[in-house]
């Protein structure tokens, strides 16, 4: 199973945009994370982005650069959302307020609690009426999704925006679940073409063979392993870096996916 | 202009179990929608103190998950558990696991929800610094994380195929069938487990409330003084195997499917339906069908003023008045993410036994839809069954459910 890669989304501490990207990801520049200022997600209608939460700014802001660079239309393209906990953010208020004796729930809240809020809100930002689905596989939902996405442009023969992104989890969640630092990353699959910016091919192997593939800078080693969207971190460093690489990303105790990653230089 | 859906190679559910308030297995299911009983009570969860009705699975409280599966003990899990047990389900699976390999089999899950009912209790026990119990911390993974309802389920099943939990809100369990063909066309494995479970928890119960889409009697899809929902839980499970693996006459297989996004609003469905109809026409030409060929619509129906008029703008312009239609929300309530799943499971049933669920609850049918709806039961041959789910985010999902002839 092939793809083309036609766009790429980034966002996180010292990773600020795909573009801003390549060079720190590519090895040729100090990867130095700084905070990372509110998304702009300037996709979505001002009165959404009010209300909008951070889950949300930061998963259309990735999708938005990815579509950018592909040239698509963003309503022609379905969507795949993956992240392993979702809205952690909303969760948190929510359980606070069911915690309290008046339980007095806000209704908006309650529809931003939702796994696919993010994929309700690009609906919503793009009108795209394509099929969206939004999944979770834990510390391997980046590899998850790229499974559905992959299958997907496979099968159905059309573009699909892949957007994997978990965020900082807040305190008292974080010591159930720690990830300190935000990260959102998207990928624009669609079937191979001249405008590809790197091809891959997809297949699954048994777990254990080989580790699964990590980073040589020990920083951003570290946020890999920290955030579950980070996971992405060796296939975009590949990419920046236009090398010919065999990728392995665990999905569960059981499986590897490999990506054999073939840069276009066009 | 990019191409439409190609028509999809059946497949066939070899097994299948659902529980759901009205009964634990299929066959006490079947005999509650023919009894025309409800599984819907005053709601007595937990300390809740709203004004409304459930389907609460009775027992849920009553055992814990032991042993090697302690850790996932919750009652989302719990009620997977119990939806496991029903139907020699176990034993179909392990003889798919025979003839496959654990790799070669899939697990795809839906939930909308997970196991947050832990966190909801988990929040309300932290101690004065705010800590969160360690009870908890240590299982947040096992138990609340999205993924916890997929990681249980193989686990219980013993596979090690790909994996993931699809939460699309209430179209959940629906989509998993979608993303089980793909994987399967796509040679990723030879079956897949697909289902849904989604449970009572302090979330939904006060979220639907603060949108003022519960009603406080047993909900009436369809009625013209319909008021709103009725919550309710299930778990509903399904063995998917290409139709060229095992075809066999009367086998009842999934035809085709259908996913779109309104792209309109988080919590209200376009006002055309236009999604939805999207969704259906999918459906339709996946199963290369026509909409003369489907026999029954199981109509997403939650009884919200809304959702049952849009959804009979979007049915009624694809089948006029010509095709009976019905929602099974009365029997069952509203599952959210085990809906999809409970109501292509109610189909199956319709297909196998040849009769048709009454729309339960509706005492004046809405003079405003256009849809044939029906009230009472019907005994007649049913071949195919288009099933619809509509959920948050407007995210859509329709399945063709039919015998392979």
């Amino acid at each position: 199973m092939k793809v083309g890669i036609q766009g790429i989304g980034l966002l996180a501490a010292g990773l600020e945009g795909w573009c801003a990207s390549r060079a720190v990801l590519a090895g040729t520049e100090p990867f130095g994370p700084v905070a990372v200022p509110d998304p702009e997600a300037a996709l979505l209608p001002s009165n959404e982005r009010r209300r909008s939460s951070d889950c949300v700014r930061w998963a259309l802001h990735v999708a938005q650069e990815a579509i950018a660079q592909s040239g698509l239309d963003p309503r022609e393209v379905s969507t795949v959302f993956a992240s392993s906990g979702g809205e952690t953010g909303v969760l948190d208020t929510l359980c606070r307020t069911l915690a309290m004796p008046e339980r007095v729930v806000s209704p908006t809240l309650f529809h931003q609690s939702v796994h696919n809020t993010a994929s309700g809100y690009w609906g919503i930002a793009t009108t795209c009426q394509q099929s969206s689905t939004a999944l979770s596989c834990y510390d391997d939902s980046f590899a998850a999704g790229l499974l559905e996405s992959i299958t997907f442009v496979c099968v159905e023969q059309r573009p699909v925006l892949l957007v994997a992104y978990d965020l900082a989890v807040p305190a008292p969640l974080s010591e159930a679940r720690p990830i300190t630092t935000g990260f959102a990353a998207a990928l624009l699959l669609a079937p191979p073409s001249d405008s590809s910016l790197a091809t891959m091919q997809l297949r699954l192997d048994e777990a254990h063979q080989d580790e699964p593939t990590g980073l040589v800078d020990p920083a951003l080693e570290q946020v890999r392993q920290n955030n579950p969207a980070a996971r992405s971190l060796p296939l975009l460093s590949a990419i920046a870096a236009g090398r010919s690489q065999s990728i392995r990303l665990s999905l569960l105790d059981s499986q590897q996916l490999v990506l054999d990653l073939d840069p276009c230089r066009n | 202009m990019l191409p439409n859906v190609q028509p999809m190679t059946p497949l066939t559910l070899t097994a299948s179990t659902l529980v759901t308030a009205t009964g634990r297995g299929l066959g006490p299911v079947l005999q509650a929608l023919r009894e025309r009983r409800s599984g819907l009570k005053p709601c007595d969860f937990e300390d809740v103190t709203l004004k409304t009705y459930i389907g609460r699975i009775e027992g849920l409280e009553d055992f814990s998950l032991g042993n090697e599966l302690e850790r996932f003990d919750c009652r989302n899990n719990r009620l997977a558990w119990l939806g496991l047990q029903q139907d020699g389900f176990m034993v179909a699976v392990a003889e798919a696991k025979q003839r496959y390999g654990a790799h070669r089999v899939a697990v795809v899950m839906g939930t909308s929800t997970s196991g947050i009912l832990e966190t909801e209790h988990a929040y309300q026990a932290r101690d004065l610094a705010g800590s969160l119990p360690a009870w908890y911390t240590s299982r947040y993974r096992y138990t609340h994380n999205m993924f916890s309802l997929g990681h249980f389920v193989r686990a219980c099943l013993g596979l090690r195929g790909p994996a993931m939990v699809v939460s699309t809100a209430c179209s959940s369990s629906a989509k998993v069938f979608a993303t089980a063909d793909r994987l399967l066309r796509a040679g990723l494995c030879d079956a897949a487990i697909v289902g849904g479970v989604d449970s009572l928890c302090l979330t939904t119960l006060y979220g639907f409330s603060a949108l003022q889409l519960l009603s406080a009697s047993p909900c009436r899809p369809c009625d013209e003084d319909r008021d709103g929902l009725s919550l309710g839980e299930a778990a509903g499970f399904a063995l998917l195997e290409p139709s060229t693996y095992v075809s066999r006459r009367g086998a009842v297989a999934l035809l085709g499917y259908g996913e779109s996004t309104d792209g309109y609003h988080m919590s209200h469905p376009h006002p055309e339906g236009a999604g939805a109809i999207r969704a259906i026409r999918d459906a339709l030409d996946r199963a290369g069908l026509q909409p003369s060929d489907i026999d029954y619509v199981n109509l997403h129906g939650t009884a919200t003023r809304v959702n049952d008029a849009v959804e009979d703008k979007a049915v009624s312009s694809i089948f006029g008045r010509t095709t009976p239609c019905s929602s099974t929300k009365g029997w069952t309530g509203h599952t959210l993410g085990a809906a999809g799943i409970t109501e292509a499971l109610i189909s199956v049933l319709c297909l196998k036994h040849g009769f048709l669920p009454g729309t339960l609850n509706c005492e004046r049918i809405d003079p405003t839809l256009r849809s044939w709806i029906l009230r009472a039961n019907d005994v007649r041959p049913v071949r195919r069954i288009l099933s619809n789910i509509f959920g948050f985010g407007g995210n859509n999902c329709s399945l063709i459910l039919g015998t392979l002839q």
